[in-house]
């Protein structure tokens, strides 16, 4: 070591950071006639699954839109930003969309944590964002001032609707008295969907007997079902992804758990009933937007579209995240413009629009107001069983 | 909760703690033979556990062949894999220093985790129903067939790798390497040779582990090999880096320590419980259960 | 005595520098040629700069790897956060309470673990890093799995200047006083070390406790910039990717690990637009540069004219 080079830091600091001074300084470039939007999405960590199955639908809408001639002549582009399944990531590439790559509008992330961490930069830039998927209801409500954030939506249901849609259908339909709850702890919107379910069915006079744990990416689930087990509850509720769902619900009925097992939207995937096996999936219901059964001519040309352009079947992620972005292009229709602001008021005023996954309204806190449907799986497949609305 | 259903639950912990812990273990065996031989923690080893789990699919899936076969292309394409990523990535930083090798094992594991995403999307995949699982049921204790293969085959393995380690002119080259390159190399032992071997059978066997688990749990995904890869490493040290039977045992008693925190106190802390086994051991043990005390010289 | 006059000099000297740079930048920024994007990268360059520094403290200079960084880092941006938002402090007070938290932690754990060495410590920090944050995931105060929101963005380019400086003036003049040397001695050879009278326990915990305690300030500063502190953010590839700032910079050089978190920081933001190929090219980078520079790109050499033209021919050392 020597001593007093520190003079030197200077040198090397200036060196670098002038470097990026001057990428800062030239990579903004805008070409008329094409307009951008923004995909703020998972596509690398733990949620790379879900972000870019919503980077799929997204990409398959603006692509749709592209084919029928764009709008006003325009052609749209989607410009992707990974966010590393990281609420700070987030936030960061929400700022790079904003400002590097000057987007009208963005999709904005799969997890509540993450759009809630870029939320203040959308309201800063006046930029709108959308997230298909957060259900969390801090994301377009800023806790701390109880207001509304402008410049927030969402395409889904906040957990709230959806949590006490499965109680109600667990206490009433099911005539369940006893409730096991087996959450995904990594993840706030099953925490979410737990926290409501539970007060909903202990308000139906029912009483949760246990409540579990996993985190994403677990394989072995036998240890804590058994001790599930053991609490005899009517039903299980497991709000969480499809991929531990599908194994939470194999290795439950090895261990002789026959109950009825419960679930969010976080289960609408083709791979549930393969990686858990049709068998077992019988006796399991989930809350979703809407029924495969549905022969709306939309989702139909949805699934199709879907599988030719990648060859899977969309899950959730893909088709909330389809309508999202339709709805961002439905609001830049309307408005004639392709002004943020605008395009922003535009989108605030959704009403009954013909989504994949059902007729959105946006209701004053900027949720998606539509109704739900309780899926039953039988036999691996899909199949209605009540309709519920808001 | 009565006494019966104690015991009763306690006896099914037990069982899901074993057939964790089987997995656990078969990882381990790979991951504690590299490290005897090389004294790096080679982090890439659960992605390579997760290239074997895709071999093994498409063997399956596309090509259609049957469990062993399909076991077998698995094992050797993973074998393969190890030994170039051991030719490219970890020969030439043999004399620098260990953390520059730390870093590369950590450069190889996101290579292969995300350049597997690049290759097969990130999207779970699922085995076709290579073999059945055939449940048992002794008066409400529920065992799986599959849970029986997994521990029979890495038991099968543990013994054939003991063997060969012990045995066979090749073992007793990796054992010379292990306790003293330079000497082995004076004694006319082909250095190189025998540490790419070490990591075909290393990677081959964790690709072993890969087919199995894929089989067993019936999903997989590039990043599956992250946590099985950190928990293997804890059993390796568990039951004493660098000693096969050791592997196994440590395997075997994570497994029954998370399936009895899991089912008896919560399953929140069951990650923090096998850290926390991990550093009460190297703290008091750090030679592991079953590893030699060895003296630092001077 | 004519010796540390000079010493003084050349460091009023920097001081000077760095304030000119200050100026320079904060310019930039106020006339609007670094962008909001660009000023956020900066801001997280100066927050791996600490993070990359105070490491090379623990790993580089005393010798004792550590894969826990991160555990410290989370243990700064929940408490700083709790400070602000739960009592209302100011934001200096946010920091102190991070950085004396994540210190005051590392003193702990330093204390028993530093005695394992090598591998295992490696480990064993690895593993302490991921008991932090599961800890944090389970607790409700703490926000859990949603992480802990509503705090409010106080970190600004200076603040972010500042702590860099403060961080790198303190663990320059650290490892160039006699505790420094001590713990450099631990690094070169621990038994000699403890034959001529160092206790060298007491070293590695005091560096241990340092590099926690400055990883603590980064956390805080990170928390107060984003509004969010999360568990995802502190994993142990965060960890990962502060020790590969270190190694790749070159243990025991400041300077060396300054130069690679600019570099890391800006390689990851230039990617942005490549979302699928980011983590395959940041690999084969790593993998690749690891190969021609296995001491890191500036060994254990502190950046100097002299040593430009040596840079390709330098001496390889073992740390190991």
């Amino acid at each position: 070591m020597r001593k007093g080079k520190f003079a030197k830091f200077a040198s090397l600091a200036v060196t670098g950071l002038m470097l990026m001074a001057l990428v800062s300084g030239c990579s903004q470039q805008t070409s008329s006639d094409v307009v951008k939007l923004g995909a703020n999405l998972e596509m690398t960590g733990n949620n790379a699954t879900f972000g870019q199955s919503a980077k799929n639908g997204a990409e398959l809408a603006i692509e749709e839109v592209n084919a029928k001639g764009g709008i006003n002549g325009k052609k749209l582009a989607l410009i992707v930003a990974d966010n590393k399944s990281e609420a700070a990531e987030a936030a960061n590439a929400m700022q790079k969309l904003i400002t590097q790559d000057k987007v009208v509008g963005i999709i904005a992330p799969i997890a509540s944590s993450s759009v809630i961490a870029g939320a203040q930069v959308n309201q800063d830039n006046k930029v709108l964002a959308i997230s298909p998927t957060a259900s969390n209801p801090k994301v377009t409500v800023n806790p701390d001032t109880g207001k509304v954030r402008d410049y927030l939506f969402r395409a889904a249901f906040i957990d709230p609707f959806q949590g006490s849609v499965m109680a109600n259908f667990a206490s009433k339909s099911l005539n369940a008295k006893t409730a096991a709850l087996y959450i995904d702890n990594s993840s706030d919107y099953a925490k979410g969907l737990a926290q409501f379910f539970k007060e909903t069915f202990e308000k139906n006079g029912g009483k949760i007997v246990a409540q579990e744990a996993y985190l994403a990416k677990d394989t072995d689930f036998k240890a804590t079902l058994t001790k599930i087990s053991s609490t005899k509850p009517d039903v299980i509720f497991v709000p969480g992804y499809y991929q531990e769902v599908g194994m939470i619900i194999k290795q439950g009925r090895e261990l002789g758990l026959n109950m009825p097992v419960l679930g969010g939207d976080g289960w609408d995937s083709a791979k549930l009933p393969e990686i858990a096996g049709a068998k077992a999936l019988n006796n399991a219901f989930f809350a979703n937007h809407y029924s495969p059964d549905d022969n709306s001519p939309a989702i139909k040309a949805f699934v199709a579209a879907y599988e030719k352009k990648y060859g899977a079947k969309p899950d959730a992620f893909a088709a909330l995240s389809y309508d999202a972005t339709m709805m961002v292009i439905d609001a830049m229709k309307r408005a004639n413009s392709f002004d943020p602001v605008k395009i922003k008021d535009e989108l605030a005023k959704t009403k009954n629009y013909a989504a994949v996954s059902g007729s959105i309204t946006l209701n004053e806190t900027h949720d998606a107001v539509k109704s739900a449907v309780i899926i039953e799986l039988k036999d691996g497949k899909q199949t209605f069983r009540e309709k519920i609305n808001p | 909760m009565e006494a019966g259903s104690i015991a009763h639950q306690f006896v099914q912990q037990l069982i899901n703690g074993v057939s964790l812990g089987s997995i656990y273990a078969l990882i381990a065996l790979g991951y504690t033979m590299i490290y005897g031989i090389l004294k790096l923690i080679n982090f890439a080893h659960g992605d390579i556990y997760m290239v074997g789990a895709y071999v093994g699919f498409f063997a399956t899936s596309i090509l259609k062949l049957s469990f062993f076969p399909a076991l077998l292309m698995a094992m050797v394409v993973a074998a393969v894999v190890g030994m170039v990523i051991e030719r490219v990535a970890y020969r030439p930083l043999r004399n620098s220093p260990k953390i520059a090798i730390l870093i590369t094992a950590i450069g190889v594991s996101l290579f292969l985790e995300y350049g597997g995403m690049l290759l097969v999307t990130p999207q779970p995949r699922t085995f076709p129903a290579v073999f059945a699982a055939e449940l048992y049921n002794f008066g409400g204790i529920v065992i799986n067939s599959q849970q029986i293969v997994i521990l029979a085959i890495s038991i099968a393995l543990m013994i054939i790798l003991t063997y060969v380690v012990q045995k066979t002119k090749a073992g007793k080259a990796m054992r010379a390497v292990s306790f003293d390159t330079d000497a082995a190399k004076l004694m006319g032992i082909n250095v190189d040779q025998t540490i790419s071997f070490t990591f075909a059978v290393g990677s081959g066997l964790a690709a072993a582990a890969g087919v199995l688990v894929g089989i067993y749990y019936n999903s997989i995904d590039p990043l599956m090999g992250i946590m099985p890869g950190l928990k293997a490493f804890i059993a390796a040290v568990l039951g004493g880096i660098g000693v096969i039977p050791g592997a196994m045992a440590g395997g075997i008693i994570l497994g029954i320590i998370e399936a009895m925190v899991s089912g008896f106190i919560s399953s929140t802390f069951r990650d923090a419980a096998a850290f926390g086994i991990l550093i009460i051991i190297l703290l008091f043990k750090p030679s592991g259960l079953m590893g030699k005390n060895v003296r630092e010289k001077v | 005595m004519s010796k540390l006059q000079n010493t003084t000099k050349r460091d009023l000297l920097a001081l000077g520098g760095c304030a000119v740079i200050y100026a320079i930048f904060q310019g930039l920024i106020g006339f609007g040629v670094i962008g909001p994007f660009w000023e956020l990268n900066l801001i997280l360059i100066g927050i791996n700069i600490i993070l990359a520094v105070s490491l090379n403290l623990i790993t580089g200079f005393a010798g004792q790897f550590s894969i826990g960084h991160a555990g410290f880092m989370a243990i700064g941006a929940y408490l700083g956060a709790v400070a602000t938002v739960k009592f209302q402090l100011p934001f200096i007070a946010a920091i102190l309470v991070g950085a004396g938290a994540a210190g005051l932690l590392g003193f702990l754990i330093g204390l028993p673990t530093l005695r394992l060495s090598g591998d295992y410590l490696a480990i064993a920090t690895l593993g302490l890093g991921e008991i932090i944050r599961i800890s944090i995931l389970n607790t409700p105060y703490l926000g859990g799995a949603t992480g802990l929101m509503g705090i409010p963005r106080y970190t600004t380019f200076t603040w972010t200047f500042l702590a860099v400086i403060v961080t790198i003036f303190f663990i320059k003049n650290f490892v160039n006083s006699s505790h420094g040397r001590a713990c450099i001695s631990v690094r070169e050879n621990e038994i000699a070390a403890e034959a001529m009278g160092i206790d060298t326990t007491k070293y590695k915990v005091m560096a241990f406790t340092i590099g926690a305690a400055f990883a603590g300030v980064a956390g805080a500063l990170f928390s107060h910039y984003f509004y969010i502190a999360h568990p995802a953010s502190f994993t142990f590839m965060k960890s990962f990717d502060i020790l590969t700032m270190t190694v790749l910079g070159g243990l025991g050089s400041i300077t060396g690990s300054i130069t690679a978190a600019i570099l890391l920081t800006f390689i990851s933001a230039a990617l942005a637009s490549y979302p699928e190929w980011r983590m395959v090219v940041y690999s084969l980078m790593l993998i690749i540069l690891m190969i021609y520079r296995p001491q890191g790109l500036f060994g254990n050499k502190e950046l100097s004219l002299k040593l430009f033209g040596r840079l390709t021919g330098g001496k390889k050392r073992d740390v190991a």
